[in-house]
């Protein structure tokens, strides 16, 4: 096993951009991935990742250079690399009308699968993915982690000889996430299949044999993830607060400060990555503790020189966000109230029996698997769904009576991007302030905010449909805080987002917070809960665990796991949950 | 690398069943989609009842008035053929002030005046009658002139046949051929074949295109792609299903043709057939080519609906005669390959087999086959980008 299985040498791709415009998909991309476990693609959105893997699956033309796969050409013969290899697109290519088994059967028949090989086959693969109860059903009706699972299902009817996956965990809860790590353990530990996989989770890479970091169409670093992340040695710490300070604010002032190249909050501390630089005022008078390094630390840090380099040394992070008018009113003010609130669609319980309370100021994460009712007591607490019982109280008005007088005062960003995507970035902020009722001078000022406050204005005359993942993002968050909300709903508004777009969301809400705005966030990002200063865990729409992330993460400390992830935390609430609804039936 | 080669056998077994999973596939999407059993199924049998019952261009009981100058048996013979004729209502009047009194209180849509000397010069055997006709609504206007001719003509026909002189009216006489072949003047001995044209455009064209731009759009197409299939299987395999569910529609209609409105098919039924297929493979390429284009489910509808459908419907021949259009737009129906379809089905079923007619037309929609699904062929990549 020494031929690679794919090998890419100075790969080159442009996509044409507008009229005059053009972008470097791949802008000289050389890679080498060999057989023997599971290769990781990781980079920020446009880094060039979903390019690379639909050029490996014969997709996409080869403009420039040469690539290998299976020892074959793919420029000459992208047939005869799609025989022999498994793809598992972003949307998964899933027929929604058709059932799961037929989704199967029709896989197994494009790929000439025997009737022999089916029998010996499909129990394996229905074994792997726990879809066996559900071969009649509809894919369209299946839940996200089942479509995926389904996806993969189908990508592997007959055994490929490489597995190409482009971001199959987008969107996806943590628990789903976990199975879907667990059936590509078990090809790679049974059959041997080398798989490649795109990913924005950072933790996945660092699980894997080999990593490759792309950043903008070039490949920054390839290797053993260990040997990536030696870039960060030395450079890491974890920095309590001081007293009275808390972590999110510490977290926030670190991030801004050029002797720091990351921080992120820890389980009530800061993870700081240092910068090659000095250590200045921002960090005197802090104990730093030098922790081990994690692959995201290294990813941090060469996604940054790479930005750097490509600015300038002019490379500033933007000061934190501030609101023209701080929101009035006391802290700690009770300002969301939900109690006994039910949602039903027939006989179907969406939202159980659900009480919290969130108060001025606080971020209040929702969390839970897909199909947990999340989003569903988000369209509540905004005045999409009319609750079914229970108490409903945003901003001091009853939802159930004065809508209009709550949504006024509530700015929402919703999953999908649902702003306007033939719009320009100034149409649509105009549209949007317009429907809000603003008008004239007042407008101009608020759009003038918007633009200055998410720095939109390089963009500003690009339709929305053909912005960078980053600025739909921001765009969509400056839209709804046009009317100056008291509260921001924001569902999974992260999904899909790369680290440092993600970096640079929470800072924003951070300070929107500390101004005074009360944020609600759902996300599938466990270490996000972080940044939160409550969280509740949902399933099968109940409540299952309320409280400061701290306390969530010690219900995860068991035997096996001393020093528990949010993610662990999460997993091991949601199966406590399970087990005791289900006596009887092992995990 | 694989051992050997696999034989030519075995990979043409191996294609004929990729082909047939992509049409049993395809079959199952048509049964469980809404929108395409809306189209495939619902909107061809609403189209076959609102042509067939609602829609008609026949102009029947057009109100007009018959002046009679001078009472007599000749002019009273002239009169009962329009008061017996079930296209007009006709009300005598004495004088041609109280007629044109009538139509200008819109009562009446034309008068017919037989003259004070109808009877001398109808034993002269140059008789002749005065048509005039309410001209607001032109091609109304038109219809019933016509008629009114046909009316008078066959009043003087029967004249002629008992040894009597002839009736010319106002100038010419003229029988439009038209009703050569309409023996019973009906409007659905026209309609019928036009709507052959429209369901099969409609499922050929309209829901090909539909189908291919949606997985192009919900990405299943990337996965499909990546496996064994190869690009003339994908092709065949849209382009079977809706060549039998065109086929149904076809079949639908030739029933509804001849047992619910009683068209009669004076061609044979095997041409008949034979040409329908060749327009409906003409109908899916144009579809296929247009979505394997646009990519887009709203698009590719929006242009076939436009380079498919309203063609067919307006410059096809099925209702706007086209010697009667302008130059320019006689030019362009000669691109609409439905124009030749809609002349061998009008040819078939009212004429009969005339090989002068469907030899040059079949060939003609053949060749539109052959180029539309090479260009589509070319169109089709099993690529992104």
């Amino acid at each position: 096993m020494t031929a690679p299985v794919v090998a890419g040498r100075d790969l080159r791709k442009r996509f044409r951009q507008g009229k005059t415009g053009a972008i470097d998909a791949l802008a000289g991309v050389s890679l080498e991935i060999v057989a023997g476990g599971v290769s990781a693609l990781v980079g920020p959105d446009g880094a060039g990742k979903t390019t690379l893997i639909r050029m490996i699956a014969g997709l996409m033309t080869v403009e420039e250079g040469e690539l290998t796969v299976l020892g074959l050409n793919v420029a000459e013969d992208p047939q005869g690399v799609q025989d022999r290899i498994g793809y598992m697109p972003q949307r998964f290519g899933l027929y929604e009308d058709l059932s799961v088994q037929e989704n199967l059967d029709l896989y197994a028949d494009l790929h000439g699968v025997s009737p022999a090989e089916r029998r010996r086959k499909y129990p394996r693969l229905m074994e792997m993915t726990a879809l066996g109860p559900f071969t009649g059903r509809l894919a369209g009706r299946l839940s996200g982690g089942m479509k995926q699972k389904l996806g993969l299902a189908c990508a592997l009817v007959r055994s490929p000889e490489l597995l190409l996956l482009d971001e199959p965990t987008v969107g996806v809860d943590p628990l789903s996430r976990r199975e879907l790590w667990d059936i590509i353990g078990a090809l790679v530990r049974d059959e041997g299949v080398p798989v490649l996989i795109s990913t924005s989770y950072l933790d996945e890479a660092e699980r894997c044999a080999h990593v490759v970091v792309m950043h903008k169409g070039a490949v920054l670093a390839q290797g053993r993830p260990d040997a990536v992340s030696a870039v960060a040695a030395g450079r890491t710490f974890l920095v309590s607060p001081p007293a009275g300070e808390a972590p999110r604010k510490l977290q926030a002032r670190l991030l801004g400060d050029a002797a720091v190249t990351d921080a992120s909050p820890d389980g009530g501390r800061v993870r700081l990555v240092r910068s090659a630089g000095p250590a200045d005022a921002a960090l005197a008078g802090l104990r730093l503790d030098a922790v081990p390094v994690r692959f995201e630390d290294a990813f941090m840090i060469l996604q940054q020189t790479a930005d750097a380099a490509e600015a300038g040394a002019t490379a500033e992070p933007a000061a934190a966000m501030k609101l023209e008018r701080p929101v009035g009113g006391a802290k700690d003010e009770v300002v969301v109230e939900v109690s006994g609130l039910v949602k039903r669609f027939g006989p179907f319980v969406a939202v159980d029996q659900i009480d919290f309370q969130v108060r001025r100021g606080e971020i209040f994460g929702l969390l839970g698997p897909n199909g947990a009712g999340k989003t569903t007591t988000f369209r509540m607490l905004c005045g999409l769904l009319t609750a079914t019982s229970g108490t409903l109280k945003v901003a001091g008005a009853d939802l159930r009576r004065s809508r209009a007088q709550a949504r006024r005062k509530l700015g929402y960003v919703a999953q999908k991007f649902s702003l306007y995507g033939q719009l320009t970035v100034t149409e649509n902020l105009d549209f949007f302030a317009a429907a809000y009722g603003l008008a004239g001078a007042a407008r101009r000022h608020r759009i003038d905010w918007a633009m200055d406050e998410f720095a939109l204005r390089p963009m500003a005359g690009v339709v929305g449909g053909q912005l960078p993942g980053g600025f739909k993002q921001r765009l969509a968050m400056a839209a709804a805080l046009l009317h100056e909300p008291d509260i921001l709903f924001l569902d999974e508004a992260t999904s899909g987002a790369d680290p440092v777009a993600r970096r640079e969301f929470w800072r924003r809400i951070t300070a929107l917070a500390d101004q005074g705005v009360t944020v609600i966030v759902t996300t599938h990002f466990m270490a996000e809960a972080e940044y939160c200063d409550r969280i509740a865990i949902l399933d099968s729409g109940r409540i299952l665990a309320q409280g400061p992330p701290a306390d969530i993460r010690a219900r995860g400390v068991s035997a096996t796991c001393p020093a528990p992830t949010m993610d662990d935390a999460f997993i091991a609430v949601i199966e406590q949950a399970r087990a005791a609804s289900q006596p009887g039936k092992a995990a | 690398m694989t051992a050997a080669a696999p034989s030519r056998r075995s990979r043409l077994t191996a294609k004929a069943r990729r082909i047939l999973a992509l049409i049993r596939k395809e079959g199952r999407q048509v049964v469980r989609d809404p929108s395409s059993f809306a189209i495939g199924v619902v909107l061809p049998l609403m189209l076959i009842l609102l042509f067939g019952y609602a829609m008609s261009l026949d102009v029947k009981h057009v109100p007009v008035a018959v002046v009679i100058d001078e009472p007599s048996a000749n002019a009273s013979e002239m009169a009962a053929s329009f008061l017996l004729s079930p296209y007009f209502d006709a009300h005598i009047t004495s004088s041609m002030a109280a007629a044109e009194a009538l139509m200008q209180a819109e009562q009446v849509d034309g008068i017919v005046r037989i003259p004070a000397d109808f009877a001398r010069r109808a034993a002269q055997g140059d008789a002749s009658v005065q048509i005039l006709v309410h001209g607001v609504d032109g091609n109304r206007a038109r219809i019933i002139e016509v008629y009114a001719e046909a009316a008078v003509a066959q009043a003087g026909a029967r004249r002629e046949a008992e040894g009597q002189g002839a009736v010319a009216t106002g100038g010419q006489a003229v029988v439009e051929s038209q009703l050569w072949f309409n023996n019973a003047n009906d409007s659905r001995y026209f309609l019928v074949p036009g709507l052959i044209v429209l369901i099969i455009t409609l499922i050929g064209a309209f829901m090909t295109s539909m189908v291919v731009a949606r997985e192009w759009e919900r990405g299943t197409f990337e996965a499909l792609f990546v496996t064994p299939v190869r690009t003339d299987e994908i092709l065949v395999g849209k382009i079977v299903p809706y060549f039998l569910l065109g086929m149904g529609g076809l079949l639908l209609c030739m029933l509804s043709a001849k047992f619910l409105f009683e068209v009669p098919i004076r061609g044979s039924i095997v041409i008949l057939t034979g040409v329908s297929m060749l327009y409906l493979l003409v109908s899916v390429a144009t579809g296929l080519l247009i979505s394997s284009s646009l990519k887009s489910q709203f698009l590719s509808s929006q242009v076939t609906l436009v380079a498919t459908f309203m063609p067919a419907l307006m410059l096809s021949g099925f209702i706007y005669d086209l010697r009667s259009v302008p130059l320019a737009v006689q030019i362009i129906s000669y691109i609409v390959p439905a124009r030749y379809y809609v002349s061998l089905l009008q040819t078939l079923f009212l004429a009969g087999d005339v090989w002068s007619v469907i030899l040059p037309n079949a060939a003609l929609l053949a060749a539109a086959a052959v180029l539309l699904l090479a260009l589509t062929r070319r169109a089709t990549r099993k690529s992104l980008g």
